[in-house]
């Protein structure tokens, strides 16, 4: 029995301990946005943090991010509850499902929170937050990834695109979006020999690669709009040294370029096999949401399709269909700027 | 020798009141009562748990029995049947493949531990083949029990307590849960008794079956939409519960009482740390210790209780 004891003693001390003042109660976090991410430890959703923290300095507000440990449907349920209880003045949220937080989401508004939206919306239940934040206009990234190549090959020669595989939609948007801007003129020497598809499977990506290397021994350049293809078409052109200034290079080279994190593509950057890629910069949604969420929260603002909205830093900004905002451009990543990048 | 469980109880006395004490924004009855309508379907699942390690059997398929019931549920009720019909539909669901854990375990005579591992796969995948991966969303008349009241009180919780008290009674009042105990302590000893120890088996799994099936009704009305993947990792979090009431993994013991209590420690821990903005990394850590704190405590209590 003297364990017993033990326990019941020190639940007594605890019950004492307990009949201090009692916390403060908040106001404190009426200023506050808080981000909740798909998940925690992803490099990504570190830099949409950057953003919100660049915005909280200029628009002073405090910042917090608090993502839940998985990425499951409903692990940022009890995330929403627990903020909305701290009084926060707007959640802006990375979904984990477009239909599953409706309620806790309604429930959040209901109560004056401001709800948004950053990289994953909630795609047909749209009426649950008050606008989301997406990445890039994806109808440019096919127009703005050829001209990247274009540029560095002065306009001339062959070129292939290896994309991920030949099903996917955003590839197939892309990839159609360069095939309708080559009917420019100013494109008219540039020739578009080959699609393939590397499945986003580093072997299967590289072994494409490597064929089209082979099979056209005047290709000029490789776009790869996905970054697995775009990190092992990097690899193939190192082991066959035949990138701009390569040792094996006869002539001027293949130029590559595509999509990727800058994280993914450094090392290939710094070893002179990639001069330049692109992708949209995570920090601009961030920035763009806390401008949009504070406006909305101080009533400065109301949403609506076809607004044109002046946020500073990034100038006019579209209001879409079901308040969807585009962030962006993409942001061009080269020995210059990569350090400054970490994602 | 009926004890209480006091390891659970002090840490939840404990927890209460540091959080209360402490975390600004915690001690508010309508968010308590709120926030604890997310944790019913871990906490019925736990009960079933209990029943089942008390047998010195492991249910690992708890979350994807929920889950399948759950979207077939909501398939059901798509195709324009009606509350009562997805009630008994769902109850019916989950007990029987509750109960084919159970037929495996008794009359194949294969390890729980095994048979569960393979279904917590199949009917996950089942319920993915059934769905797809879109989302069925139910009818407006099903959603939002967690947000209907009785005299303040969420209905998810009034059932829980009310399905923890029958859970109790079978447990600890009636011959089937002394078969149970009988089952976990010494299996060959309650087979040369004569003891139906195939059919307490099917019982105790066929019951968690039942806990799922409920708790898929209550999560369909929550989120308003089934999905494959909802509820991942569930049933980690009821053996946890369960243990953390007291229920031992070599089985002869556990406590209905305690489940709860370890259900309301978990509860506690959890929003307090979530309302005092604590990284989940952080929440996470925490959790595990608490379990190893309990066991190591419950341990150590029954052991300077086997000295006296």
């Amino acid at each position: 029995m003297r364990t017993r004891n033990i326990a019941l003693y020190l639940s007594i001390a605890a019950i004492a301990a307990a009949c201090g003042p009692a916390p403060e109660a908040g106001g404190g976090a009426a200023n506050t946005i808080v981000f909740i991410p798909k998940s925690t430890g992803n490099p990504y959703f570190k830099r949409v943090d950057t953003g919100f923290e660049n915005a909280s300095k200029d628009l002073g507000f405090s910042f917090d991010s608090q993502a839940p440990a998985t990425a499951d449907a409903t692990s940022q349920l009890s995330v929403i509850k627990d903020q909305v209880q701290r009084g926060v003045a707007a959640i802006v949220i990375s979904a984990n499902s477009p239909d599953a937080l409706n309620q806790a989401l309604d429930q959040a508004r209901d109560k004056g929170v401001v709800v948004a939206t950053v990289d994953s919306d909630l795609t047909g239940n749209e009426s649950h937050r008050d606008f989301g934040v997406l990445p890039t206009d994806f109808s440019q990234i096919g127009p703005s990834q050829l001209e990247l190549l274009a540029k560095s090959i002065n306009y001339e020669g062959d070129f292939a695109i290896l994309s991920a595989t030949s099903d996917a939609p955003n590839q197939n948007a892309w990839i159609a979006g360069m095939k309708e801007e080559m009917k420019d003129a100013k494109y008219a020497k540039m020739h578009l020999v080959a699609v393939v598809y590397g499945d986003d499977e580093p072997q299967k990506s590289s072994t494409e690669a490597e064929g089209l290397l082979t099979k056209y021994p005047s290709l000029r350049g490789i776009i790869s709009p996905t970054s697995v293809g775009l990190a092992a078409a990097a690899q193939v052109l190192e082991n066959a040294g035949v990138y701009p200034g390569g040792p094996n290079t006869k002539g001027p080279g293949v130029v590559l370029t595509g999509l990727s994190t800058p994280n993914q593509m450094k090392k290939a950057v710094d070893k002179g096999v990639v001069a330049s890629f692109q992708l949209w910069d995570p920090a601009d949604m961030g920035e763009i949401a806390a401008y949009l969420a504070m406006q909305v929260k101080d009533k400065k603002l109301t949403l609506k399709p076809g607004d044109e909205i002046d946020v500073p830093g990034h100038g006019k900004v579209k209001v879409g269909e079901n308040n969807v905002i585009f962030a962006g451009p993409l942001v061009t990543f080269d020995k210059d700027n990569i350090g400054n990048y970490d994602f | 020798m009926k004890r209480l469980p006091l390891v659970p109880l002090v840490l939840l006395v404990i927890a209460v009141f540091v959080a209360a004490r402490y975390v600004p924004h915690f001690f508010d009855a309508r968010y308590l009562l709120d926030t604890s309508t997310l944790y019913i379907e871990v906490g019925l699942l736990a009960l079933g748990s209990t029943l089942v390690i008390v047998t010195g059997n492991i249910d690992l398929s708890v979350g994807s029995n929920l889950v399948l019931s759950a979207c077939l549920t909501a398939m059901l009720m798509r195709s324009g049947y009606g509350t009562f019909a997805a009630v008994t539909f769902s109850c019916v669901v989950g007990t029987v493949l509750g109960a084919i854990n159970g037929l495996m375990v008794a009359k194949l005579r294969l390890p729980s531990f095994l048979v569960t591992l393979g279904t917590m796969a199949a009917y996950r995948g089942a319920a993915q083949a059934a769905m797809g991966a879109k989302s069925i969303a139910l009818p407006d008349g099903f959603k939002g029990i967690d947000q209907s009241l009785v005299f303040g009180v969420p209905w998810p919780l009034v059932i829980f307590l009310a399905i923890a008290v029958v859970s109790g009674v079978l447990l600890h009042r009636t011959v089937f849960g002394r078969w149970a105990f009988a089952l976990g302590t010494n299996e060959s000893a309650s087979q040369y008794s004569g003891l139906p120890n195939d059919w307490t088996k099917i019982a105790v799994f066929a019951y968690t079956g039942l806990m799922a099936g409920i708790g898929a009704l209550l999560m369909d009305s929550r989120l308003a939409v089934a999905r494959h993947d909802l509820a991942r990792g569930i049933e980690l979090d009821a053996i946890t519960v369960a243990v953390v009431g007291g229920a031992a993994i070599t089985g002869g013991k556990g406590s209905i009482l305690g489940t709860a209590i370890a259900l309301f420690l978990l509860m506690t821990v959890r929003t307090a740390m979530g309302v005092a903005n604590v990284k989940a990394e952080y929440q996470l850590t925490a959790i595990g210790a608490l379990l190893v704190v309990t066991v190591l405590a419950s341990e150590f209590r029954r052991k300077s209780a086997a000295d006296e």
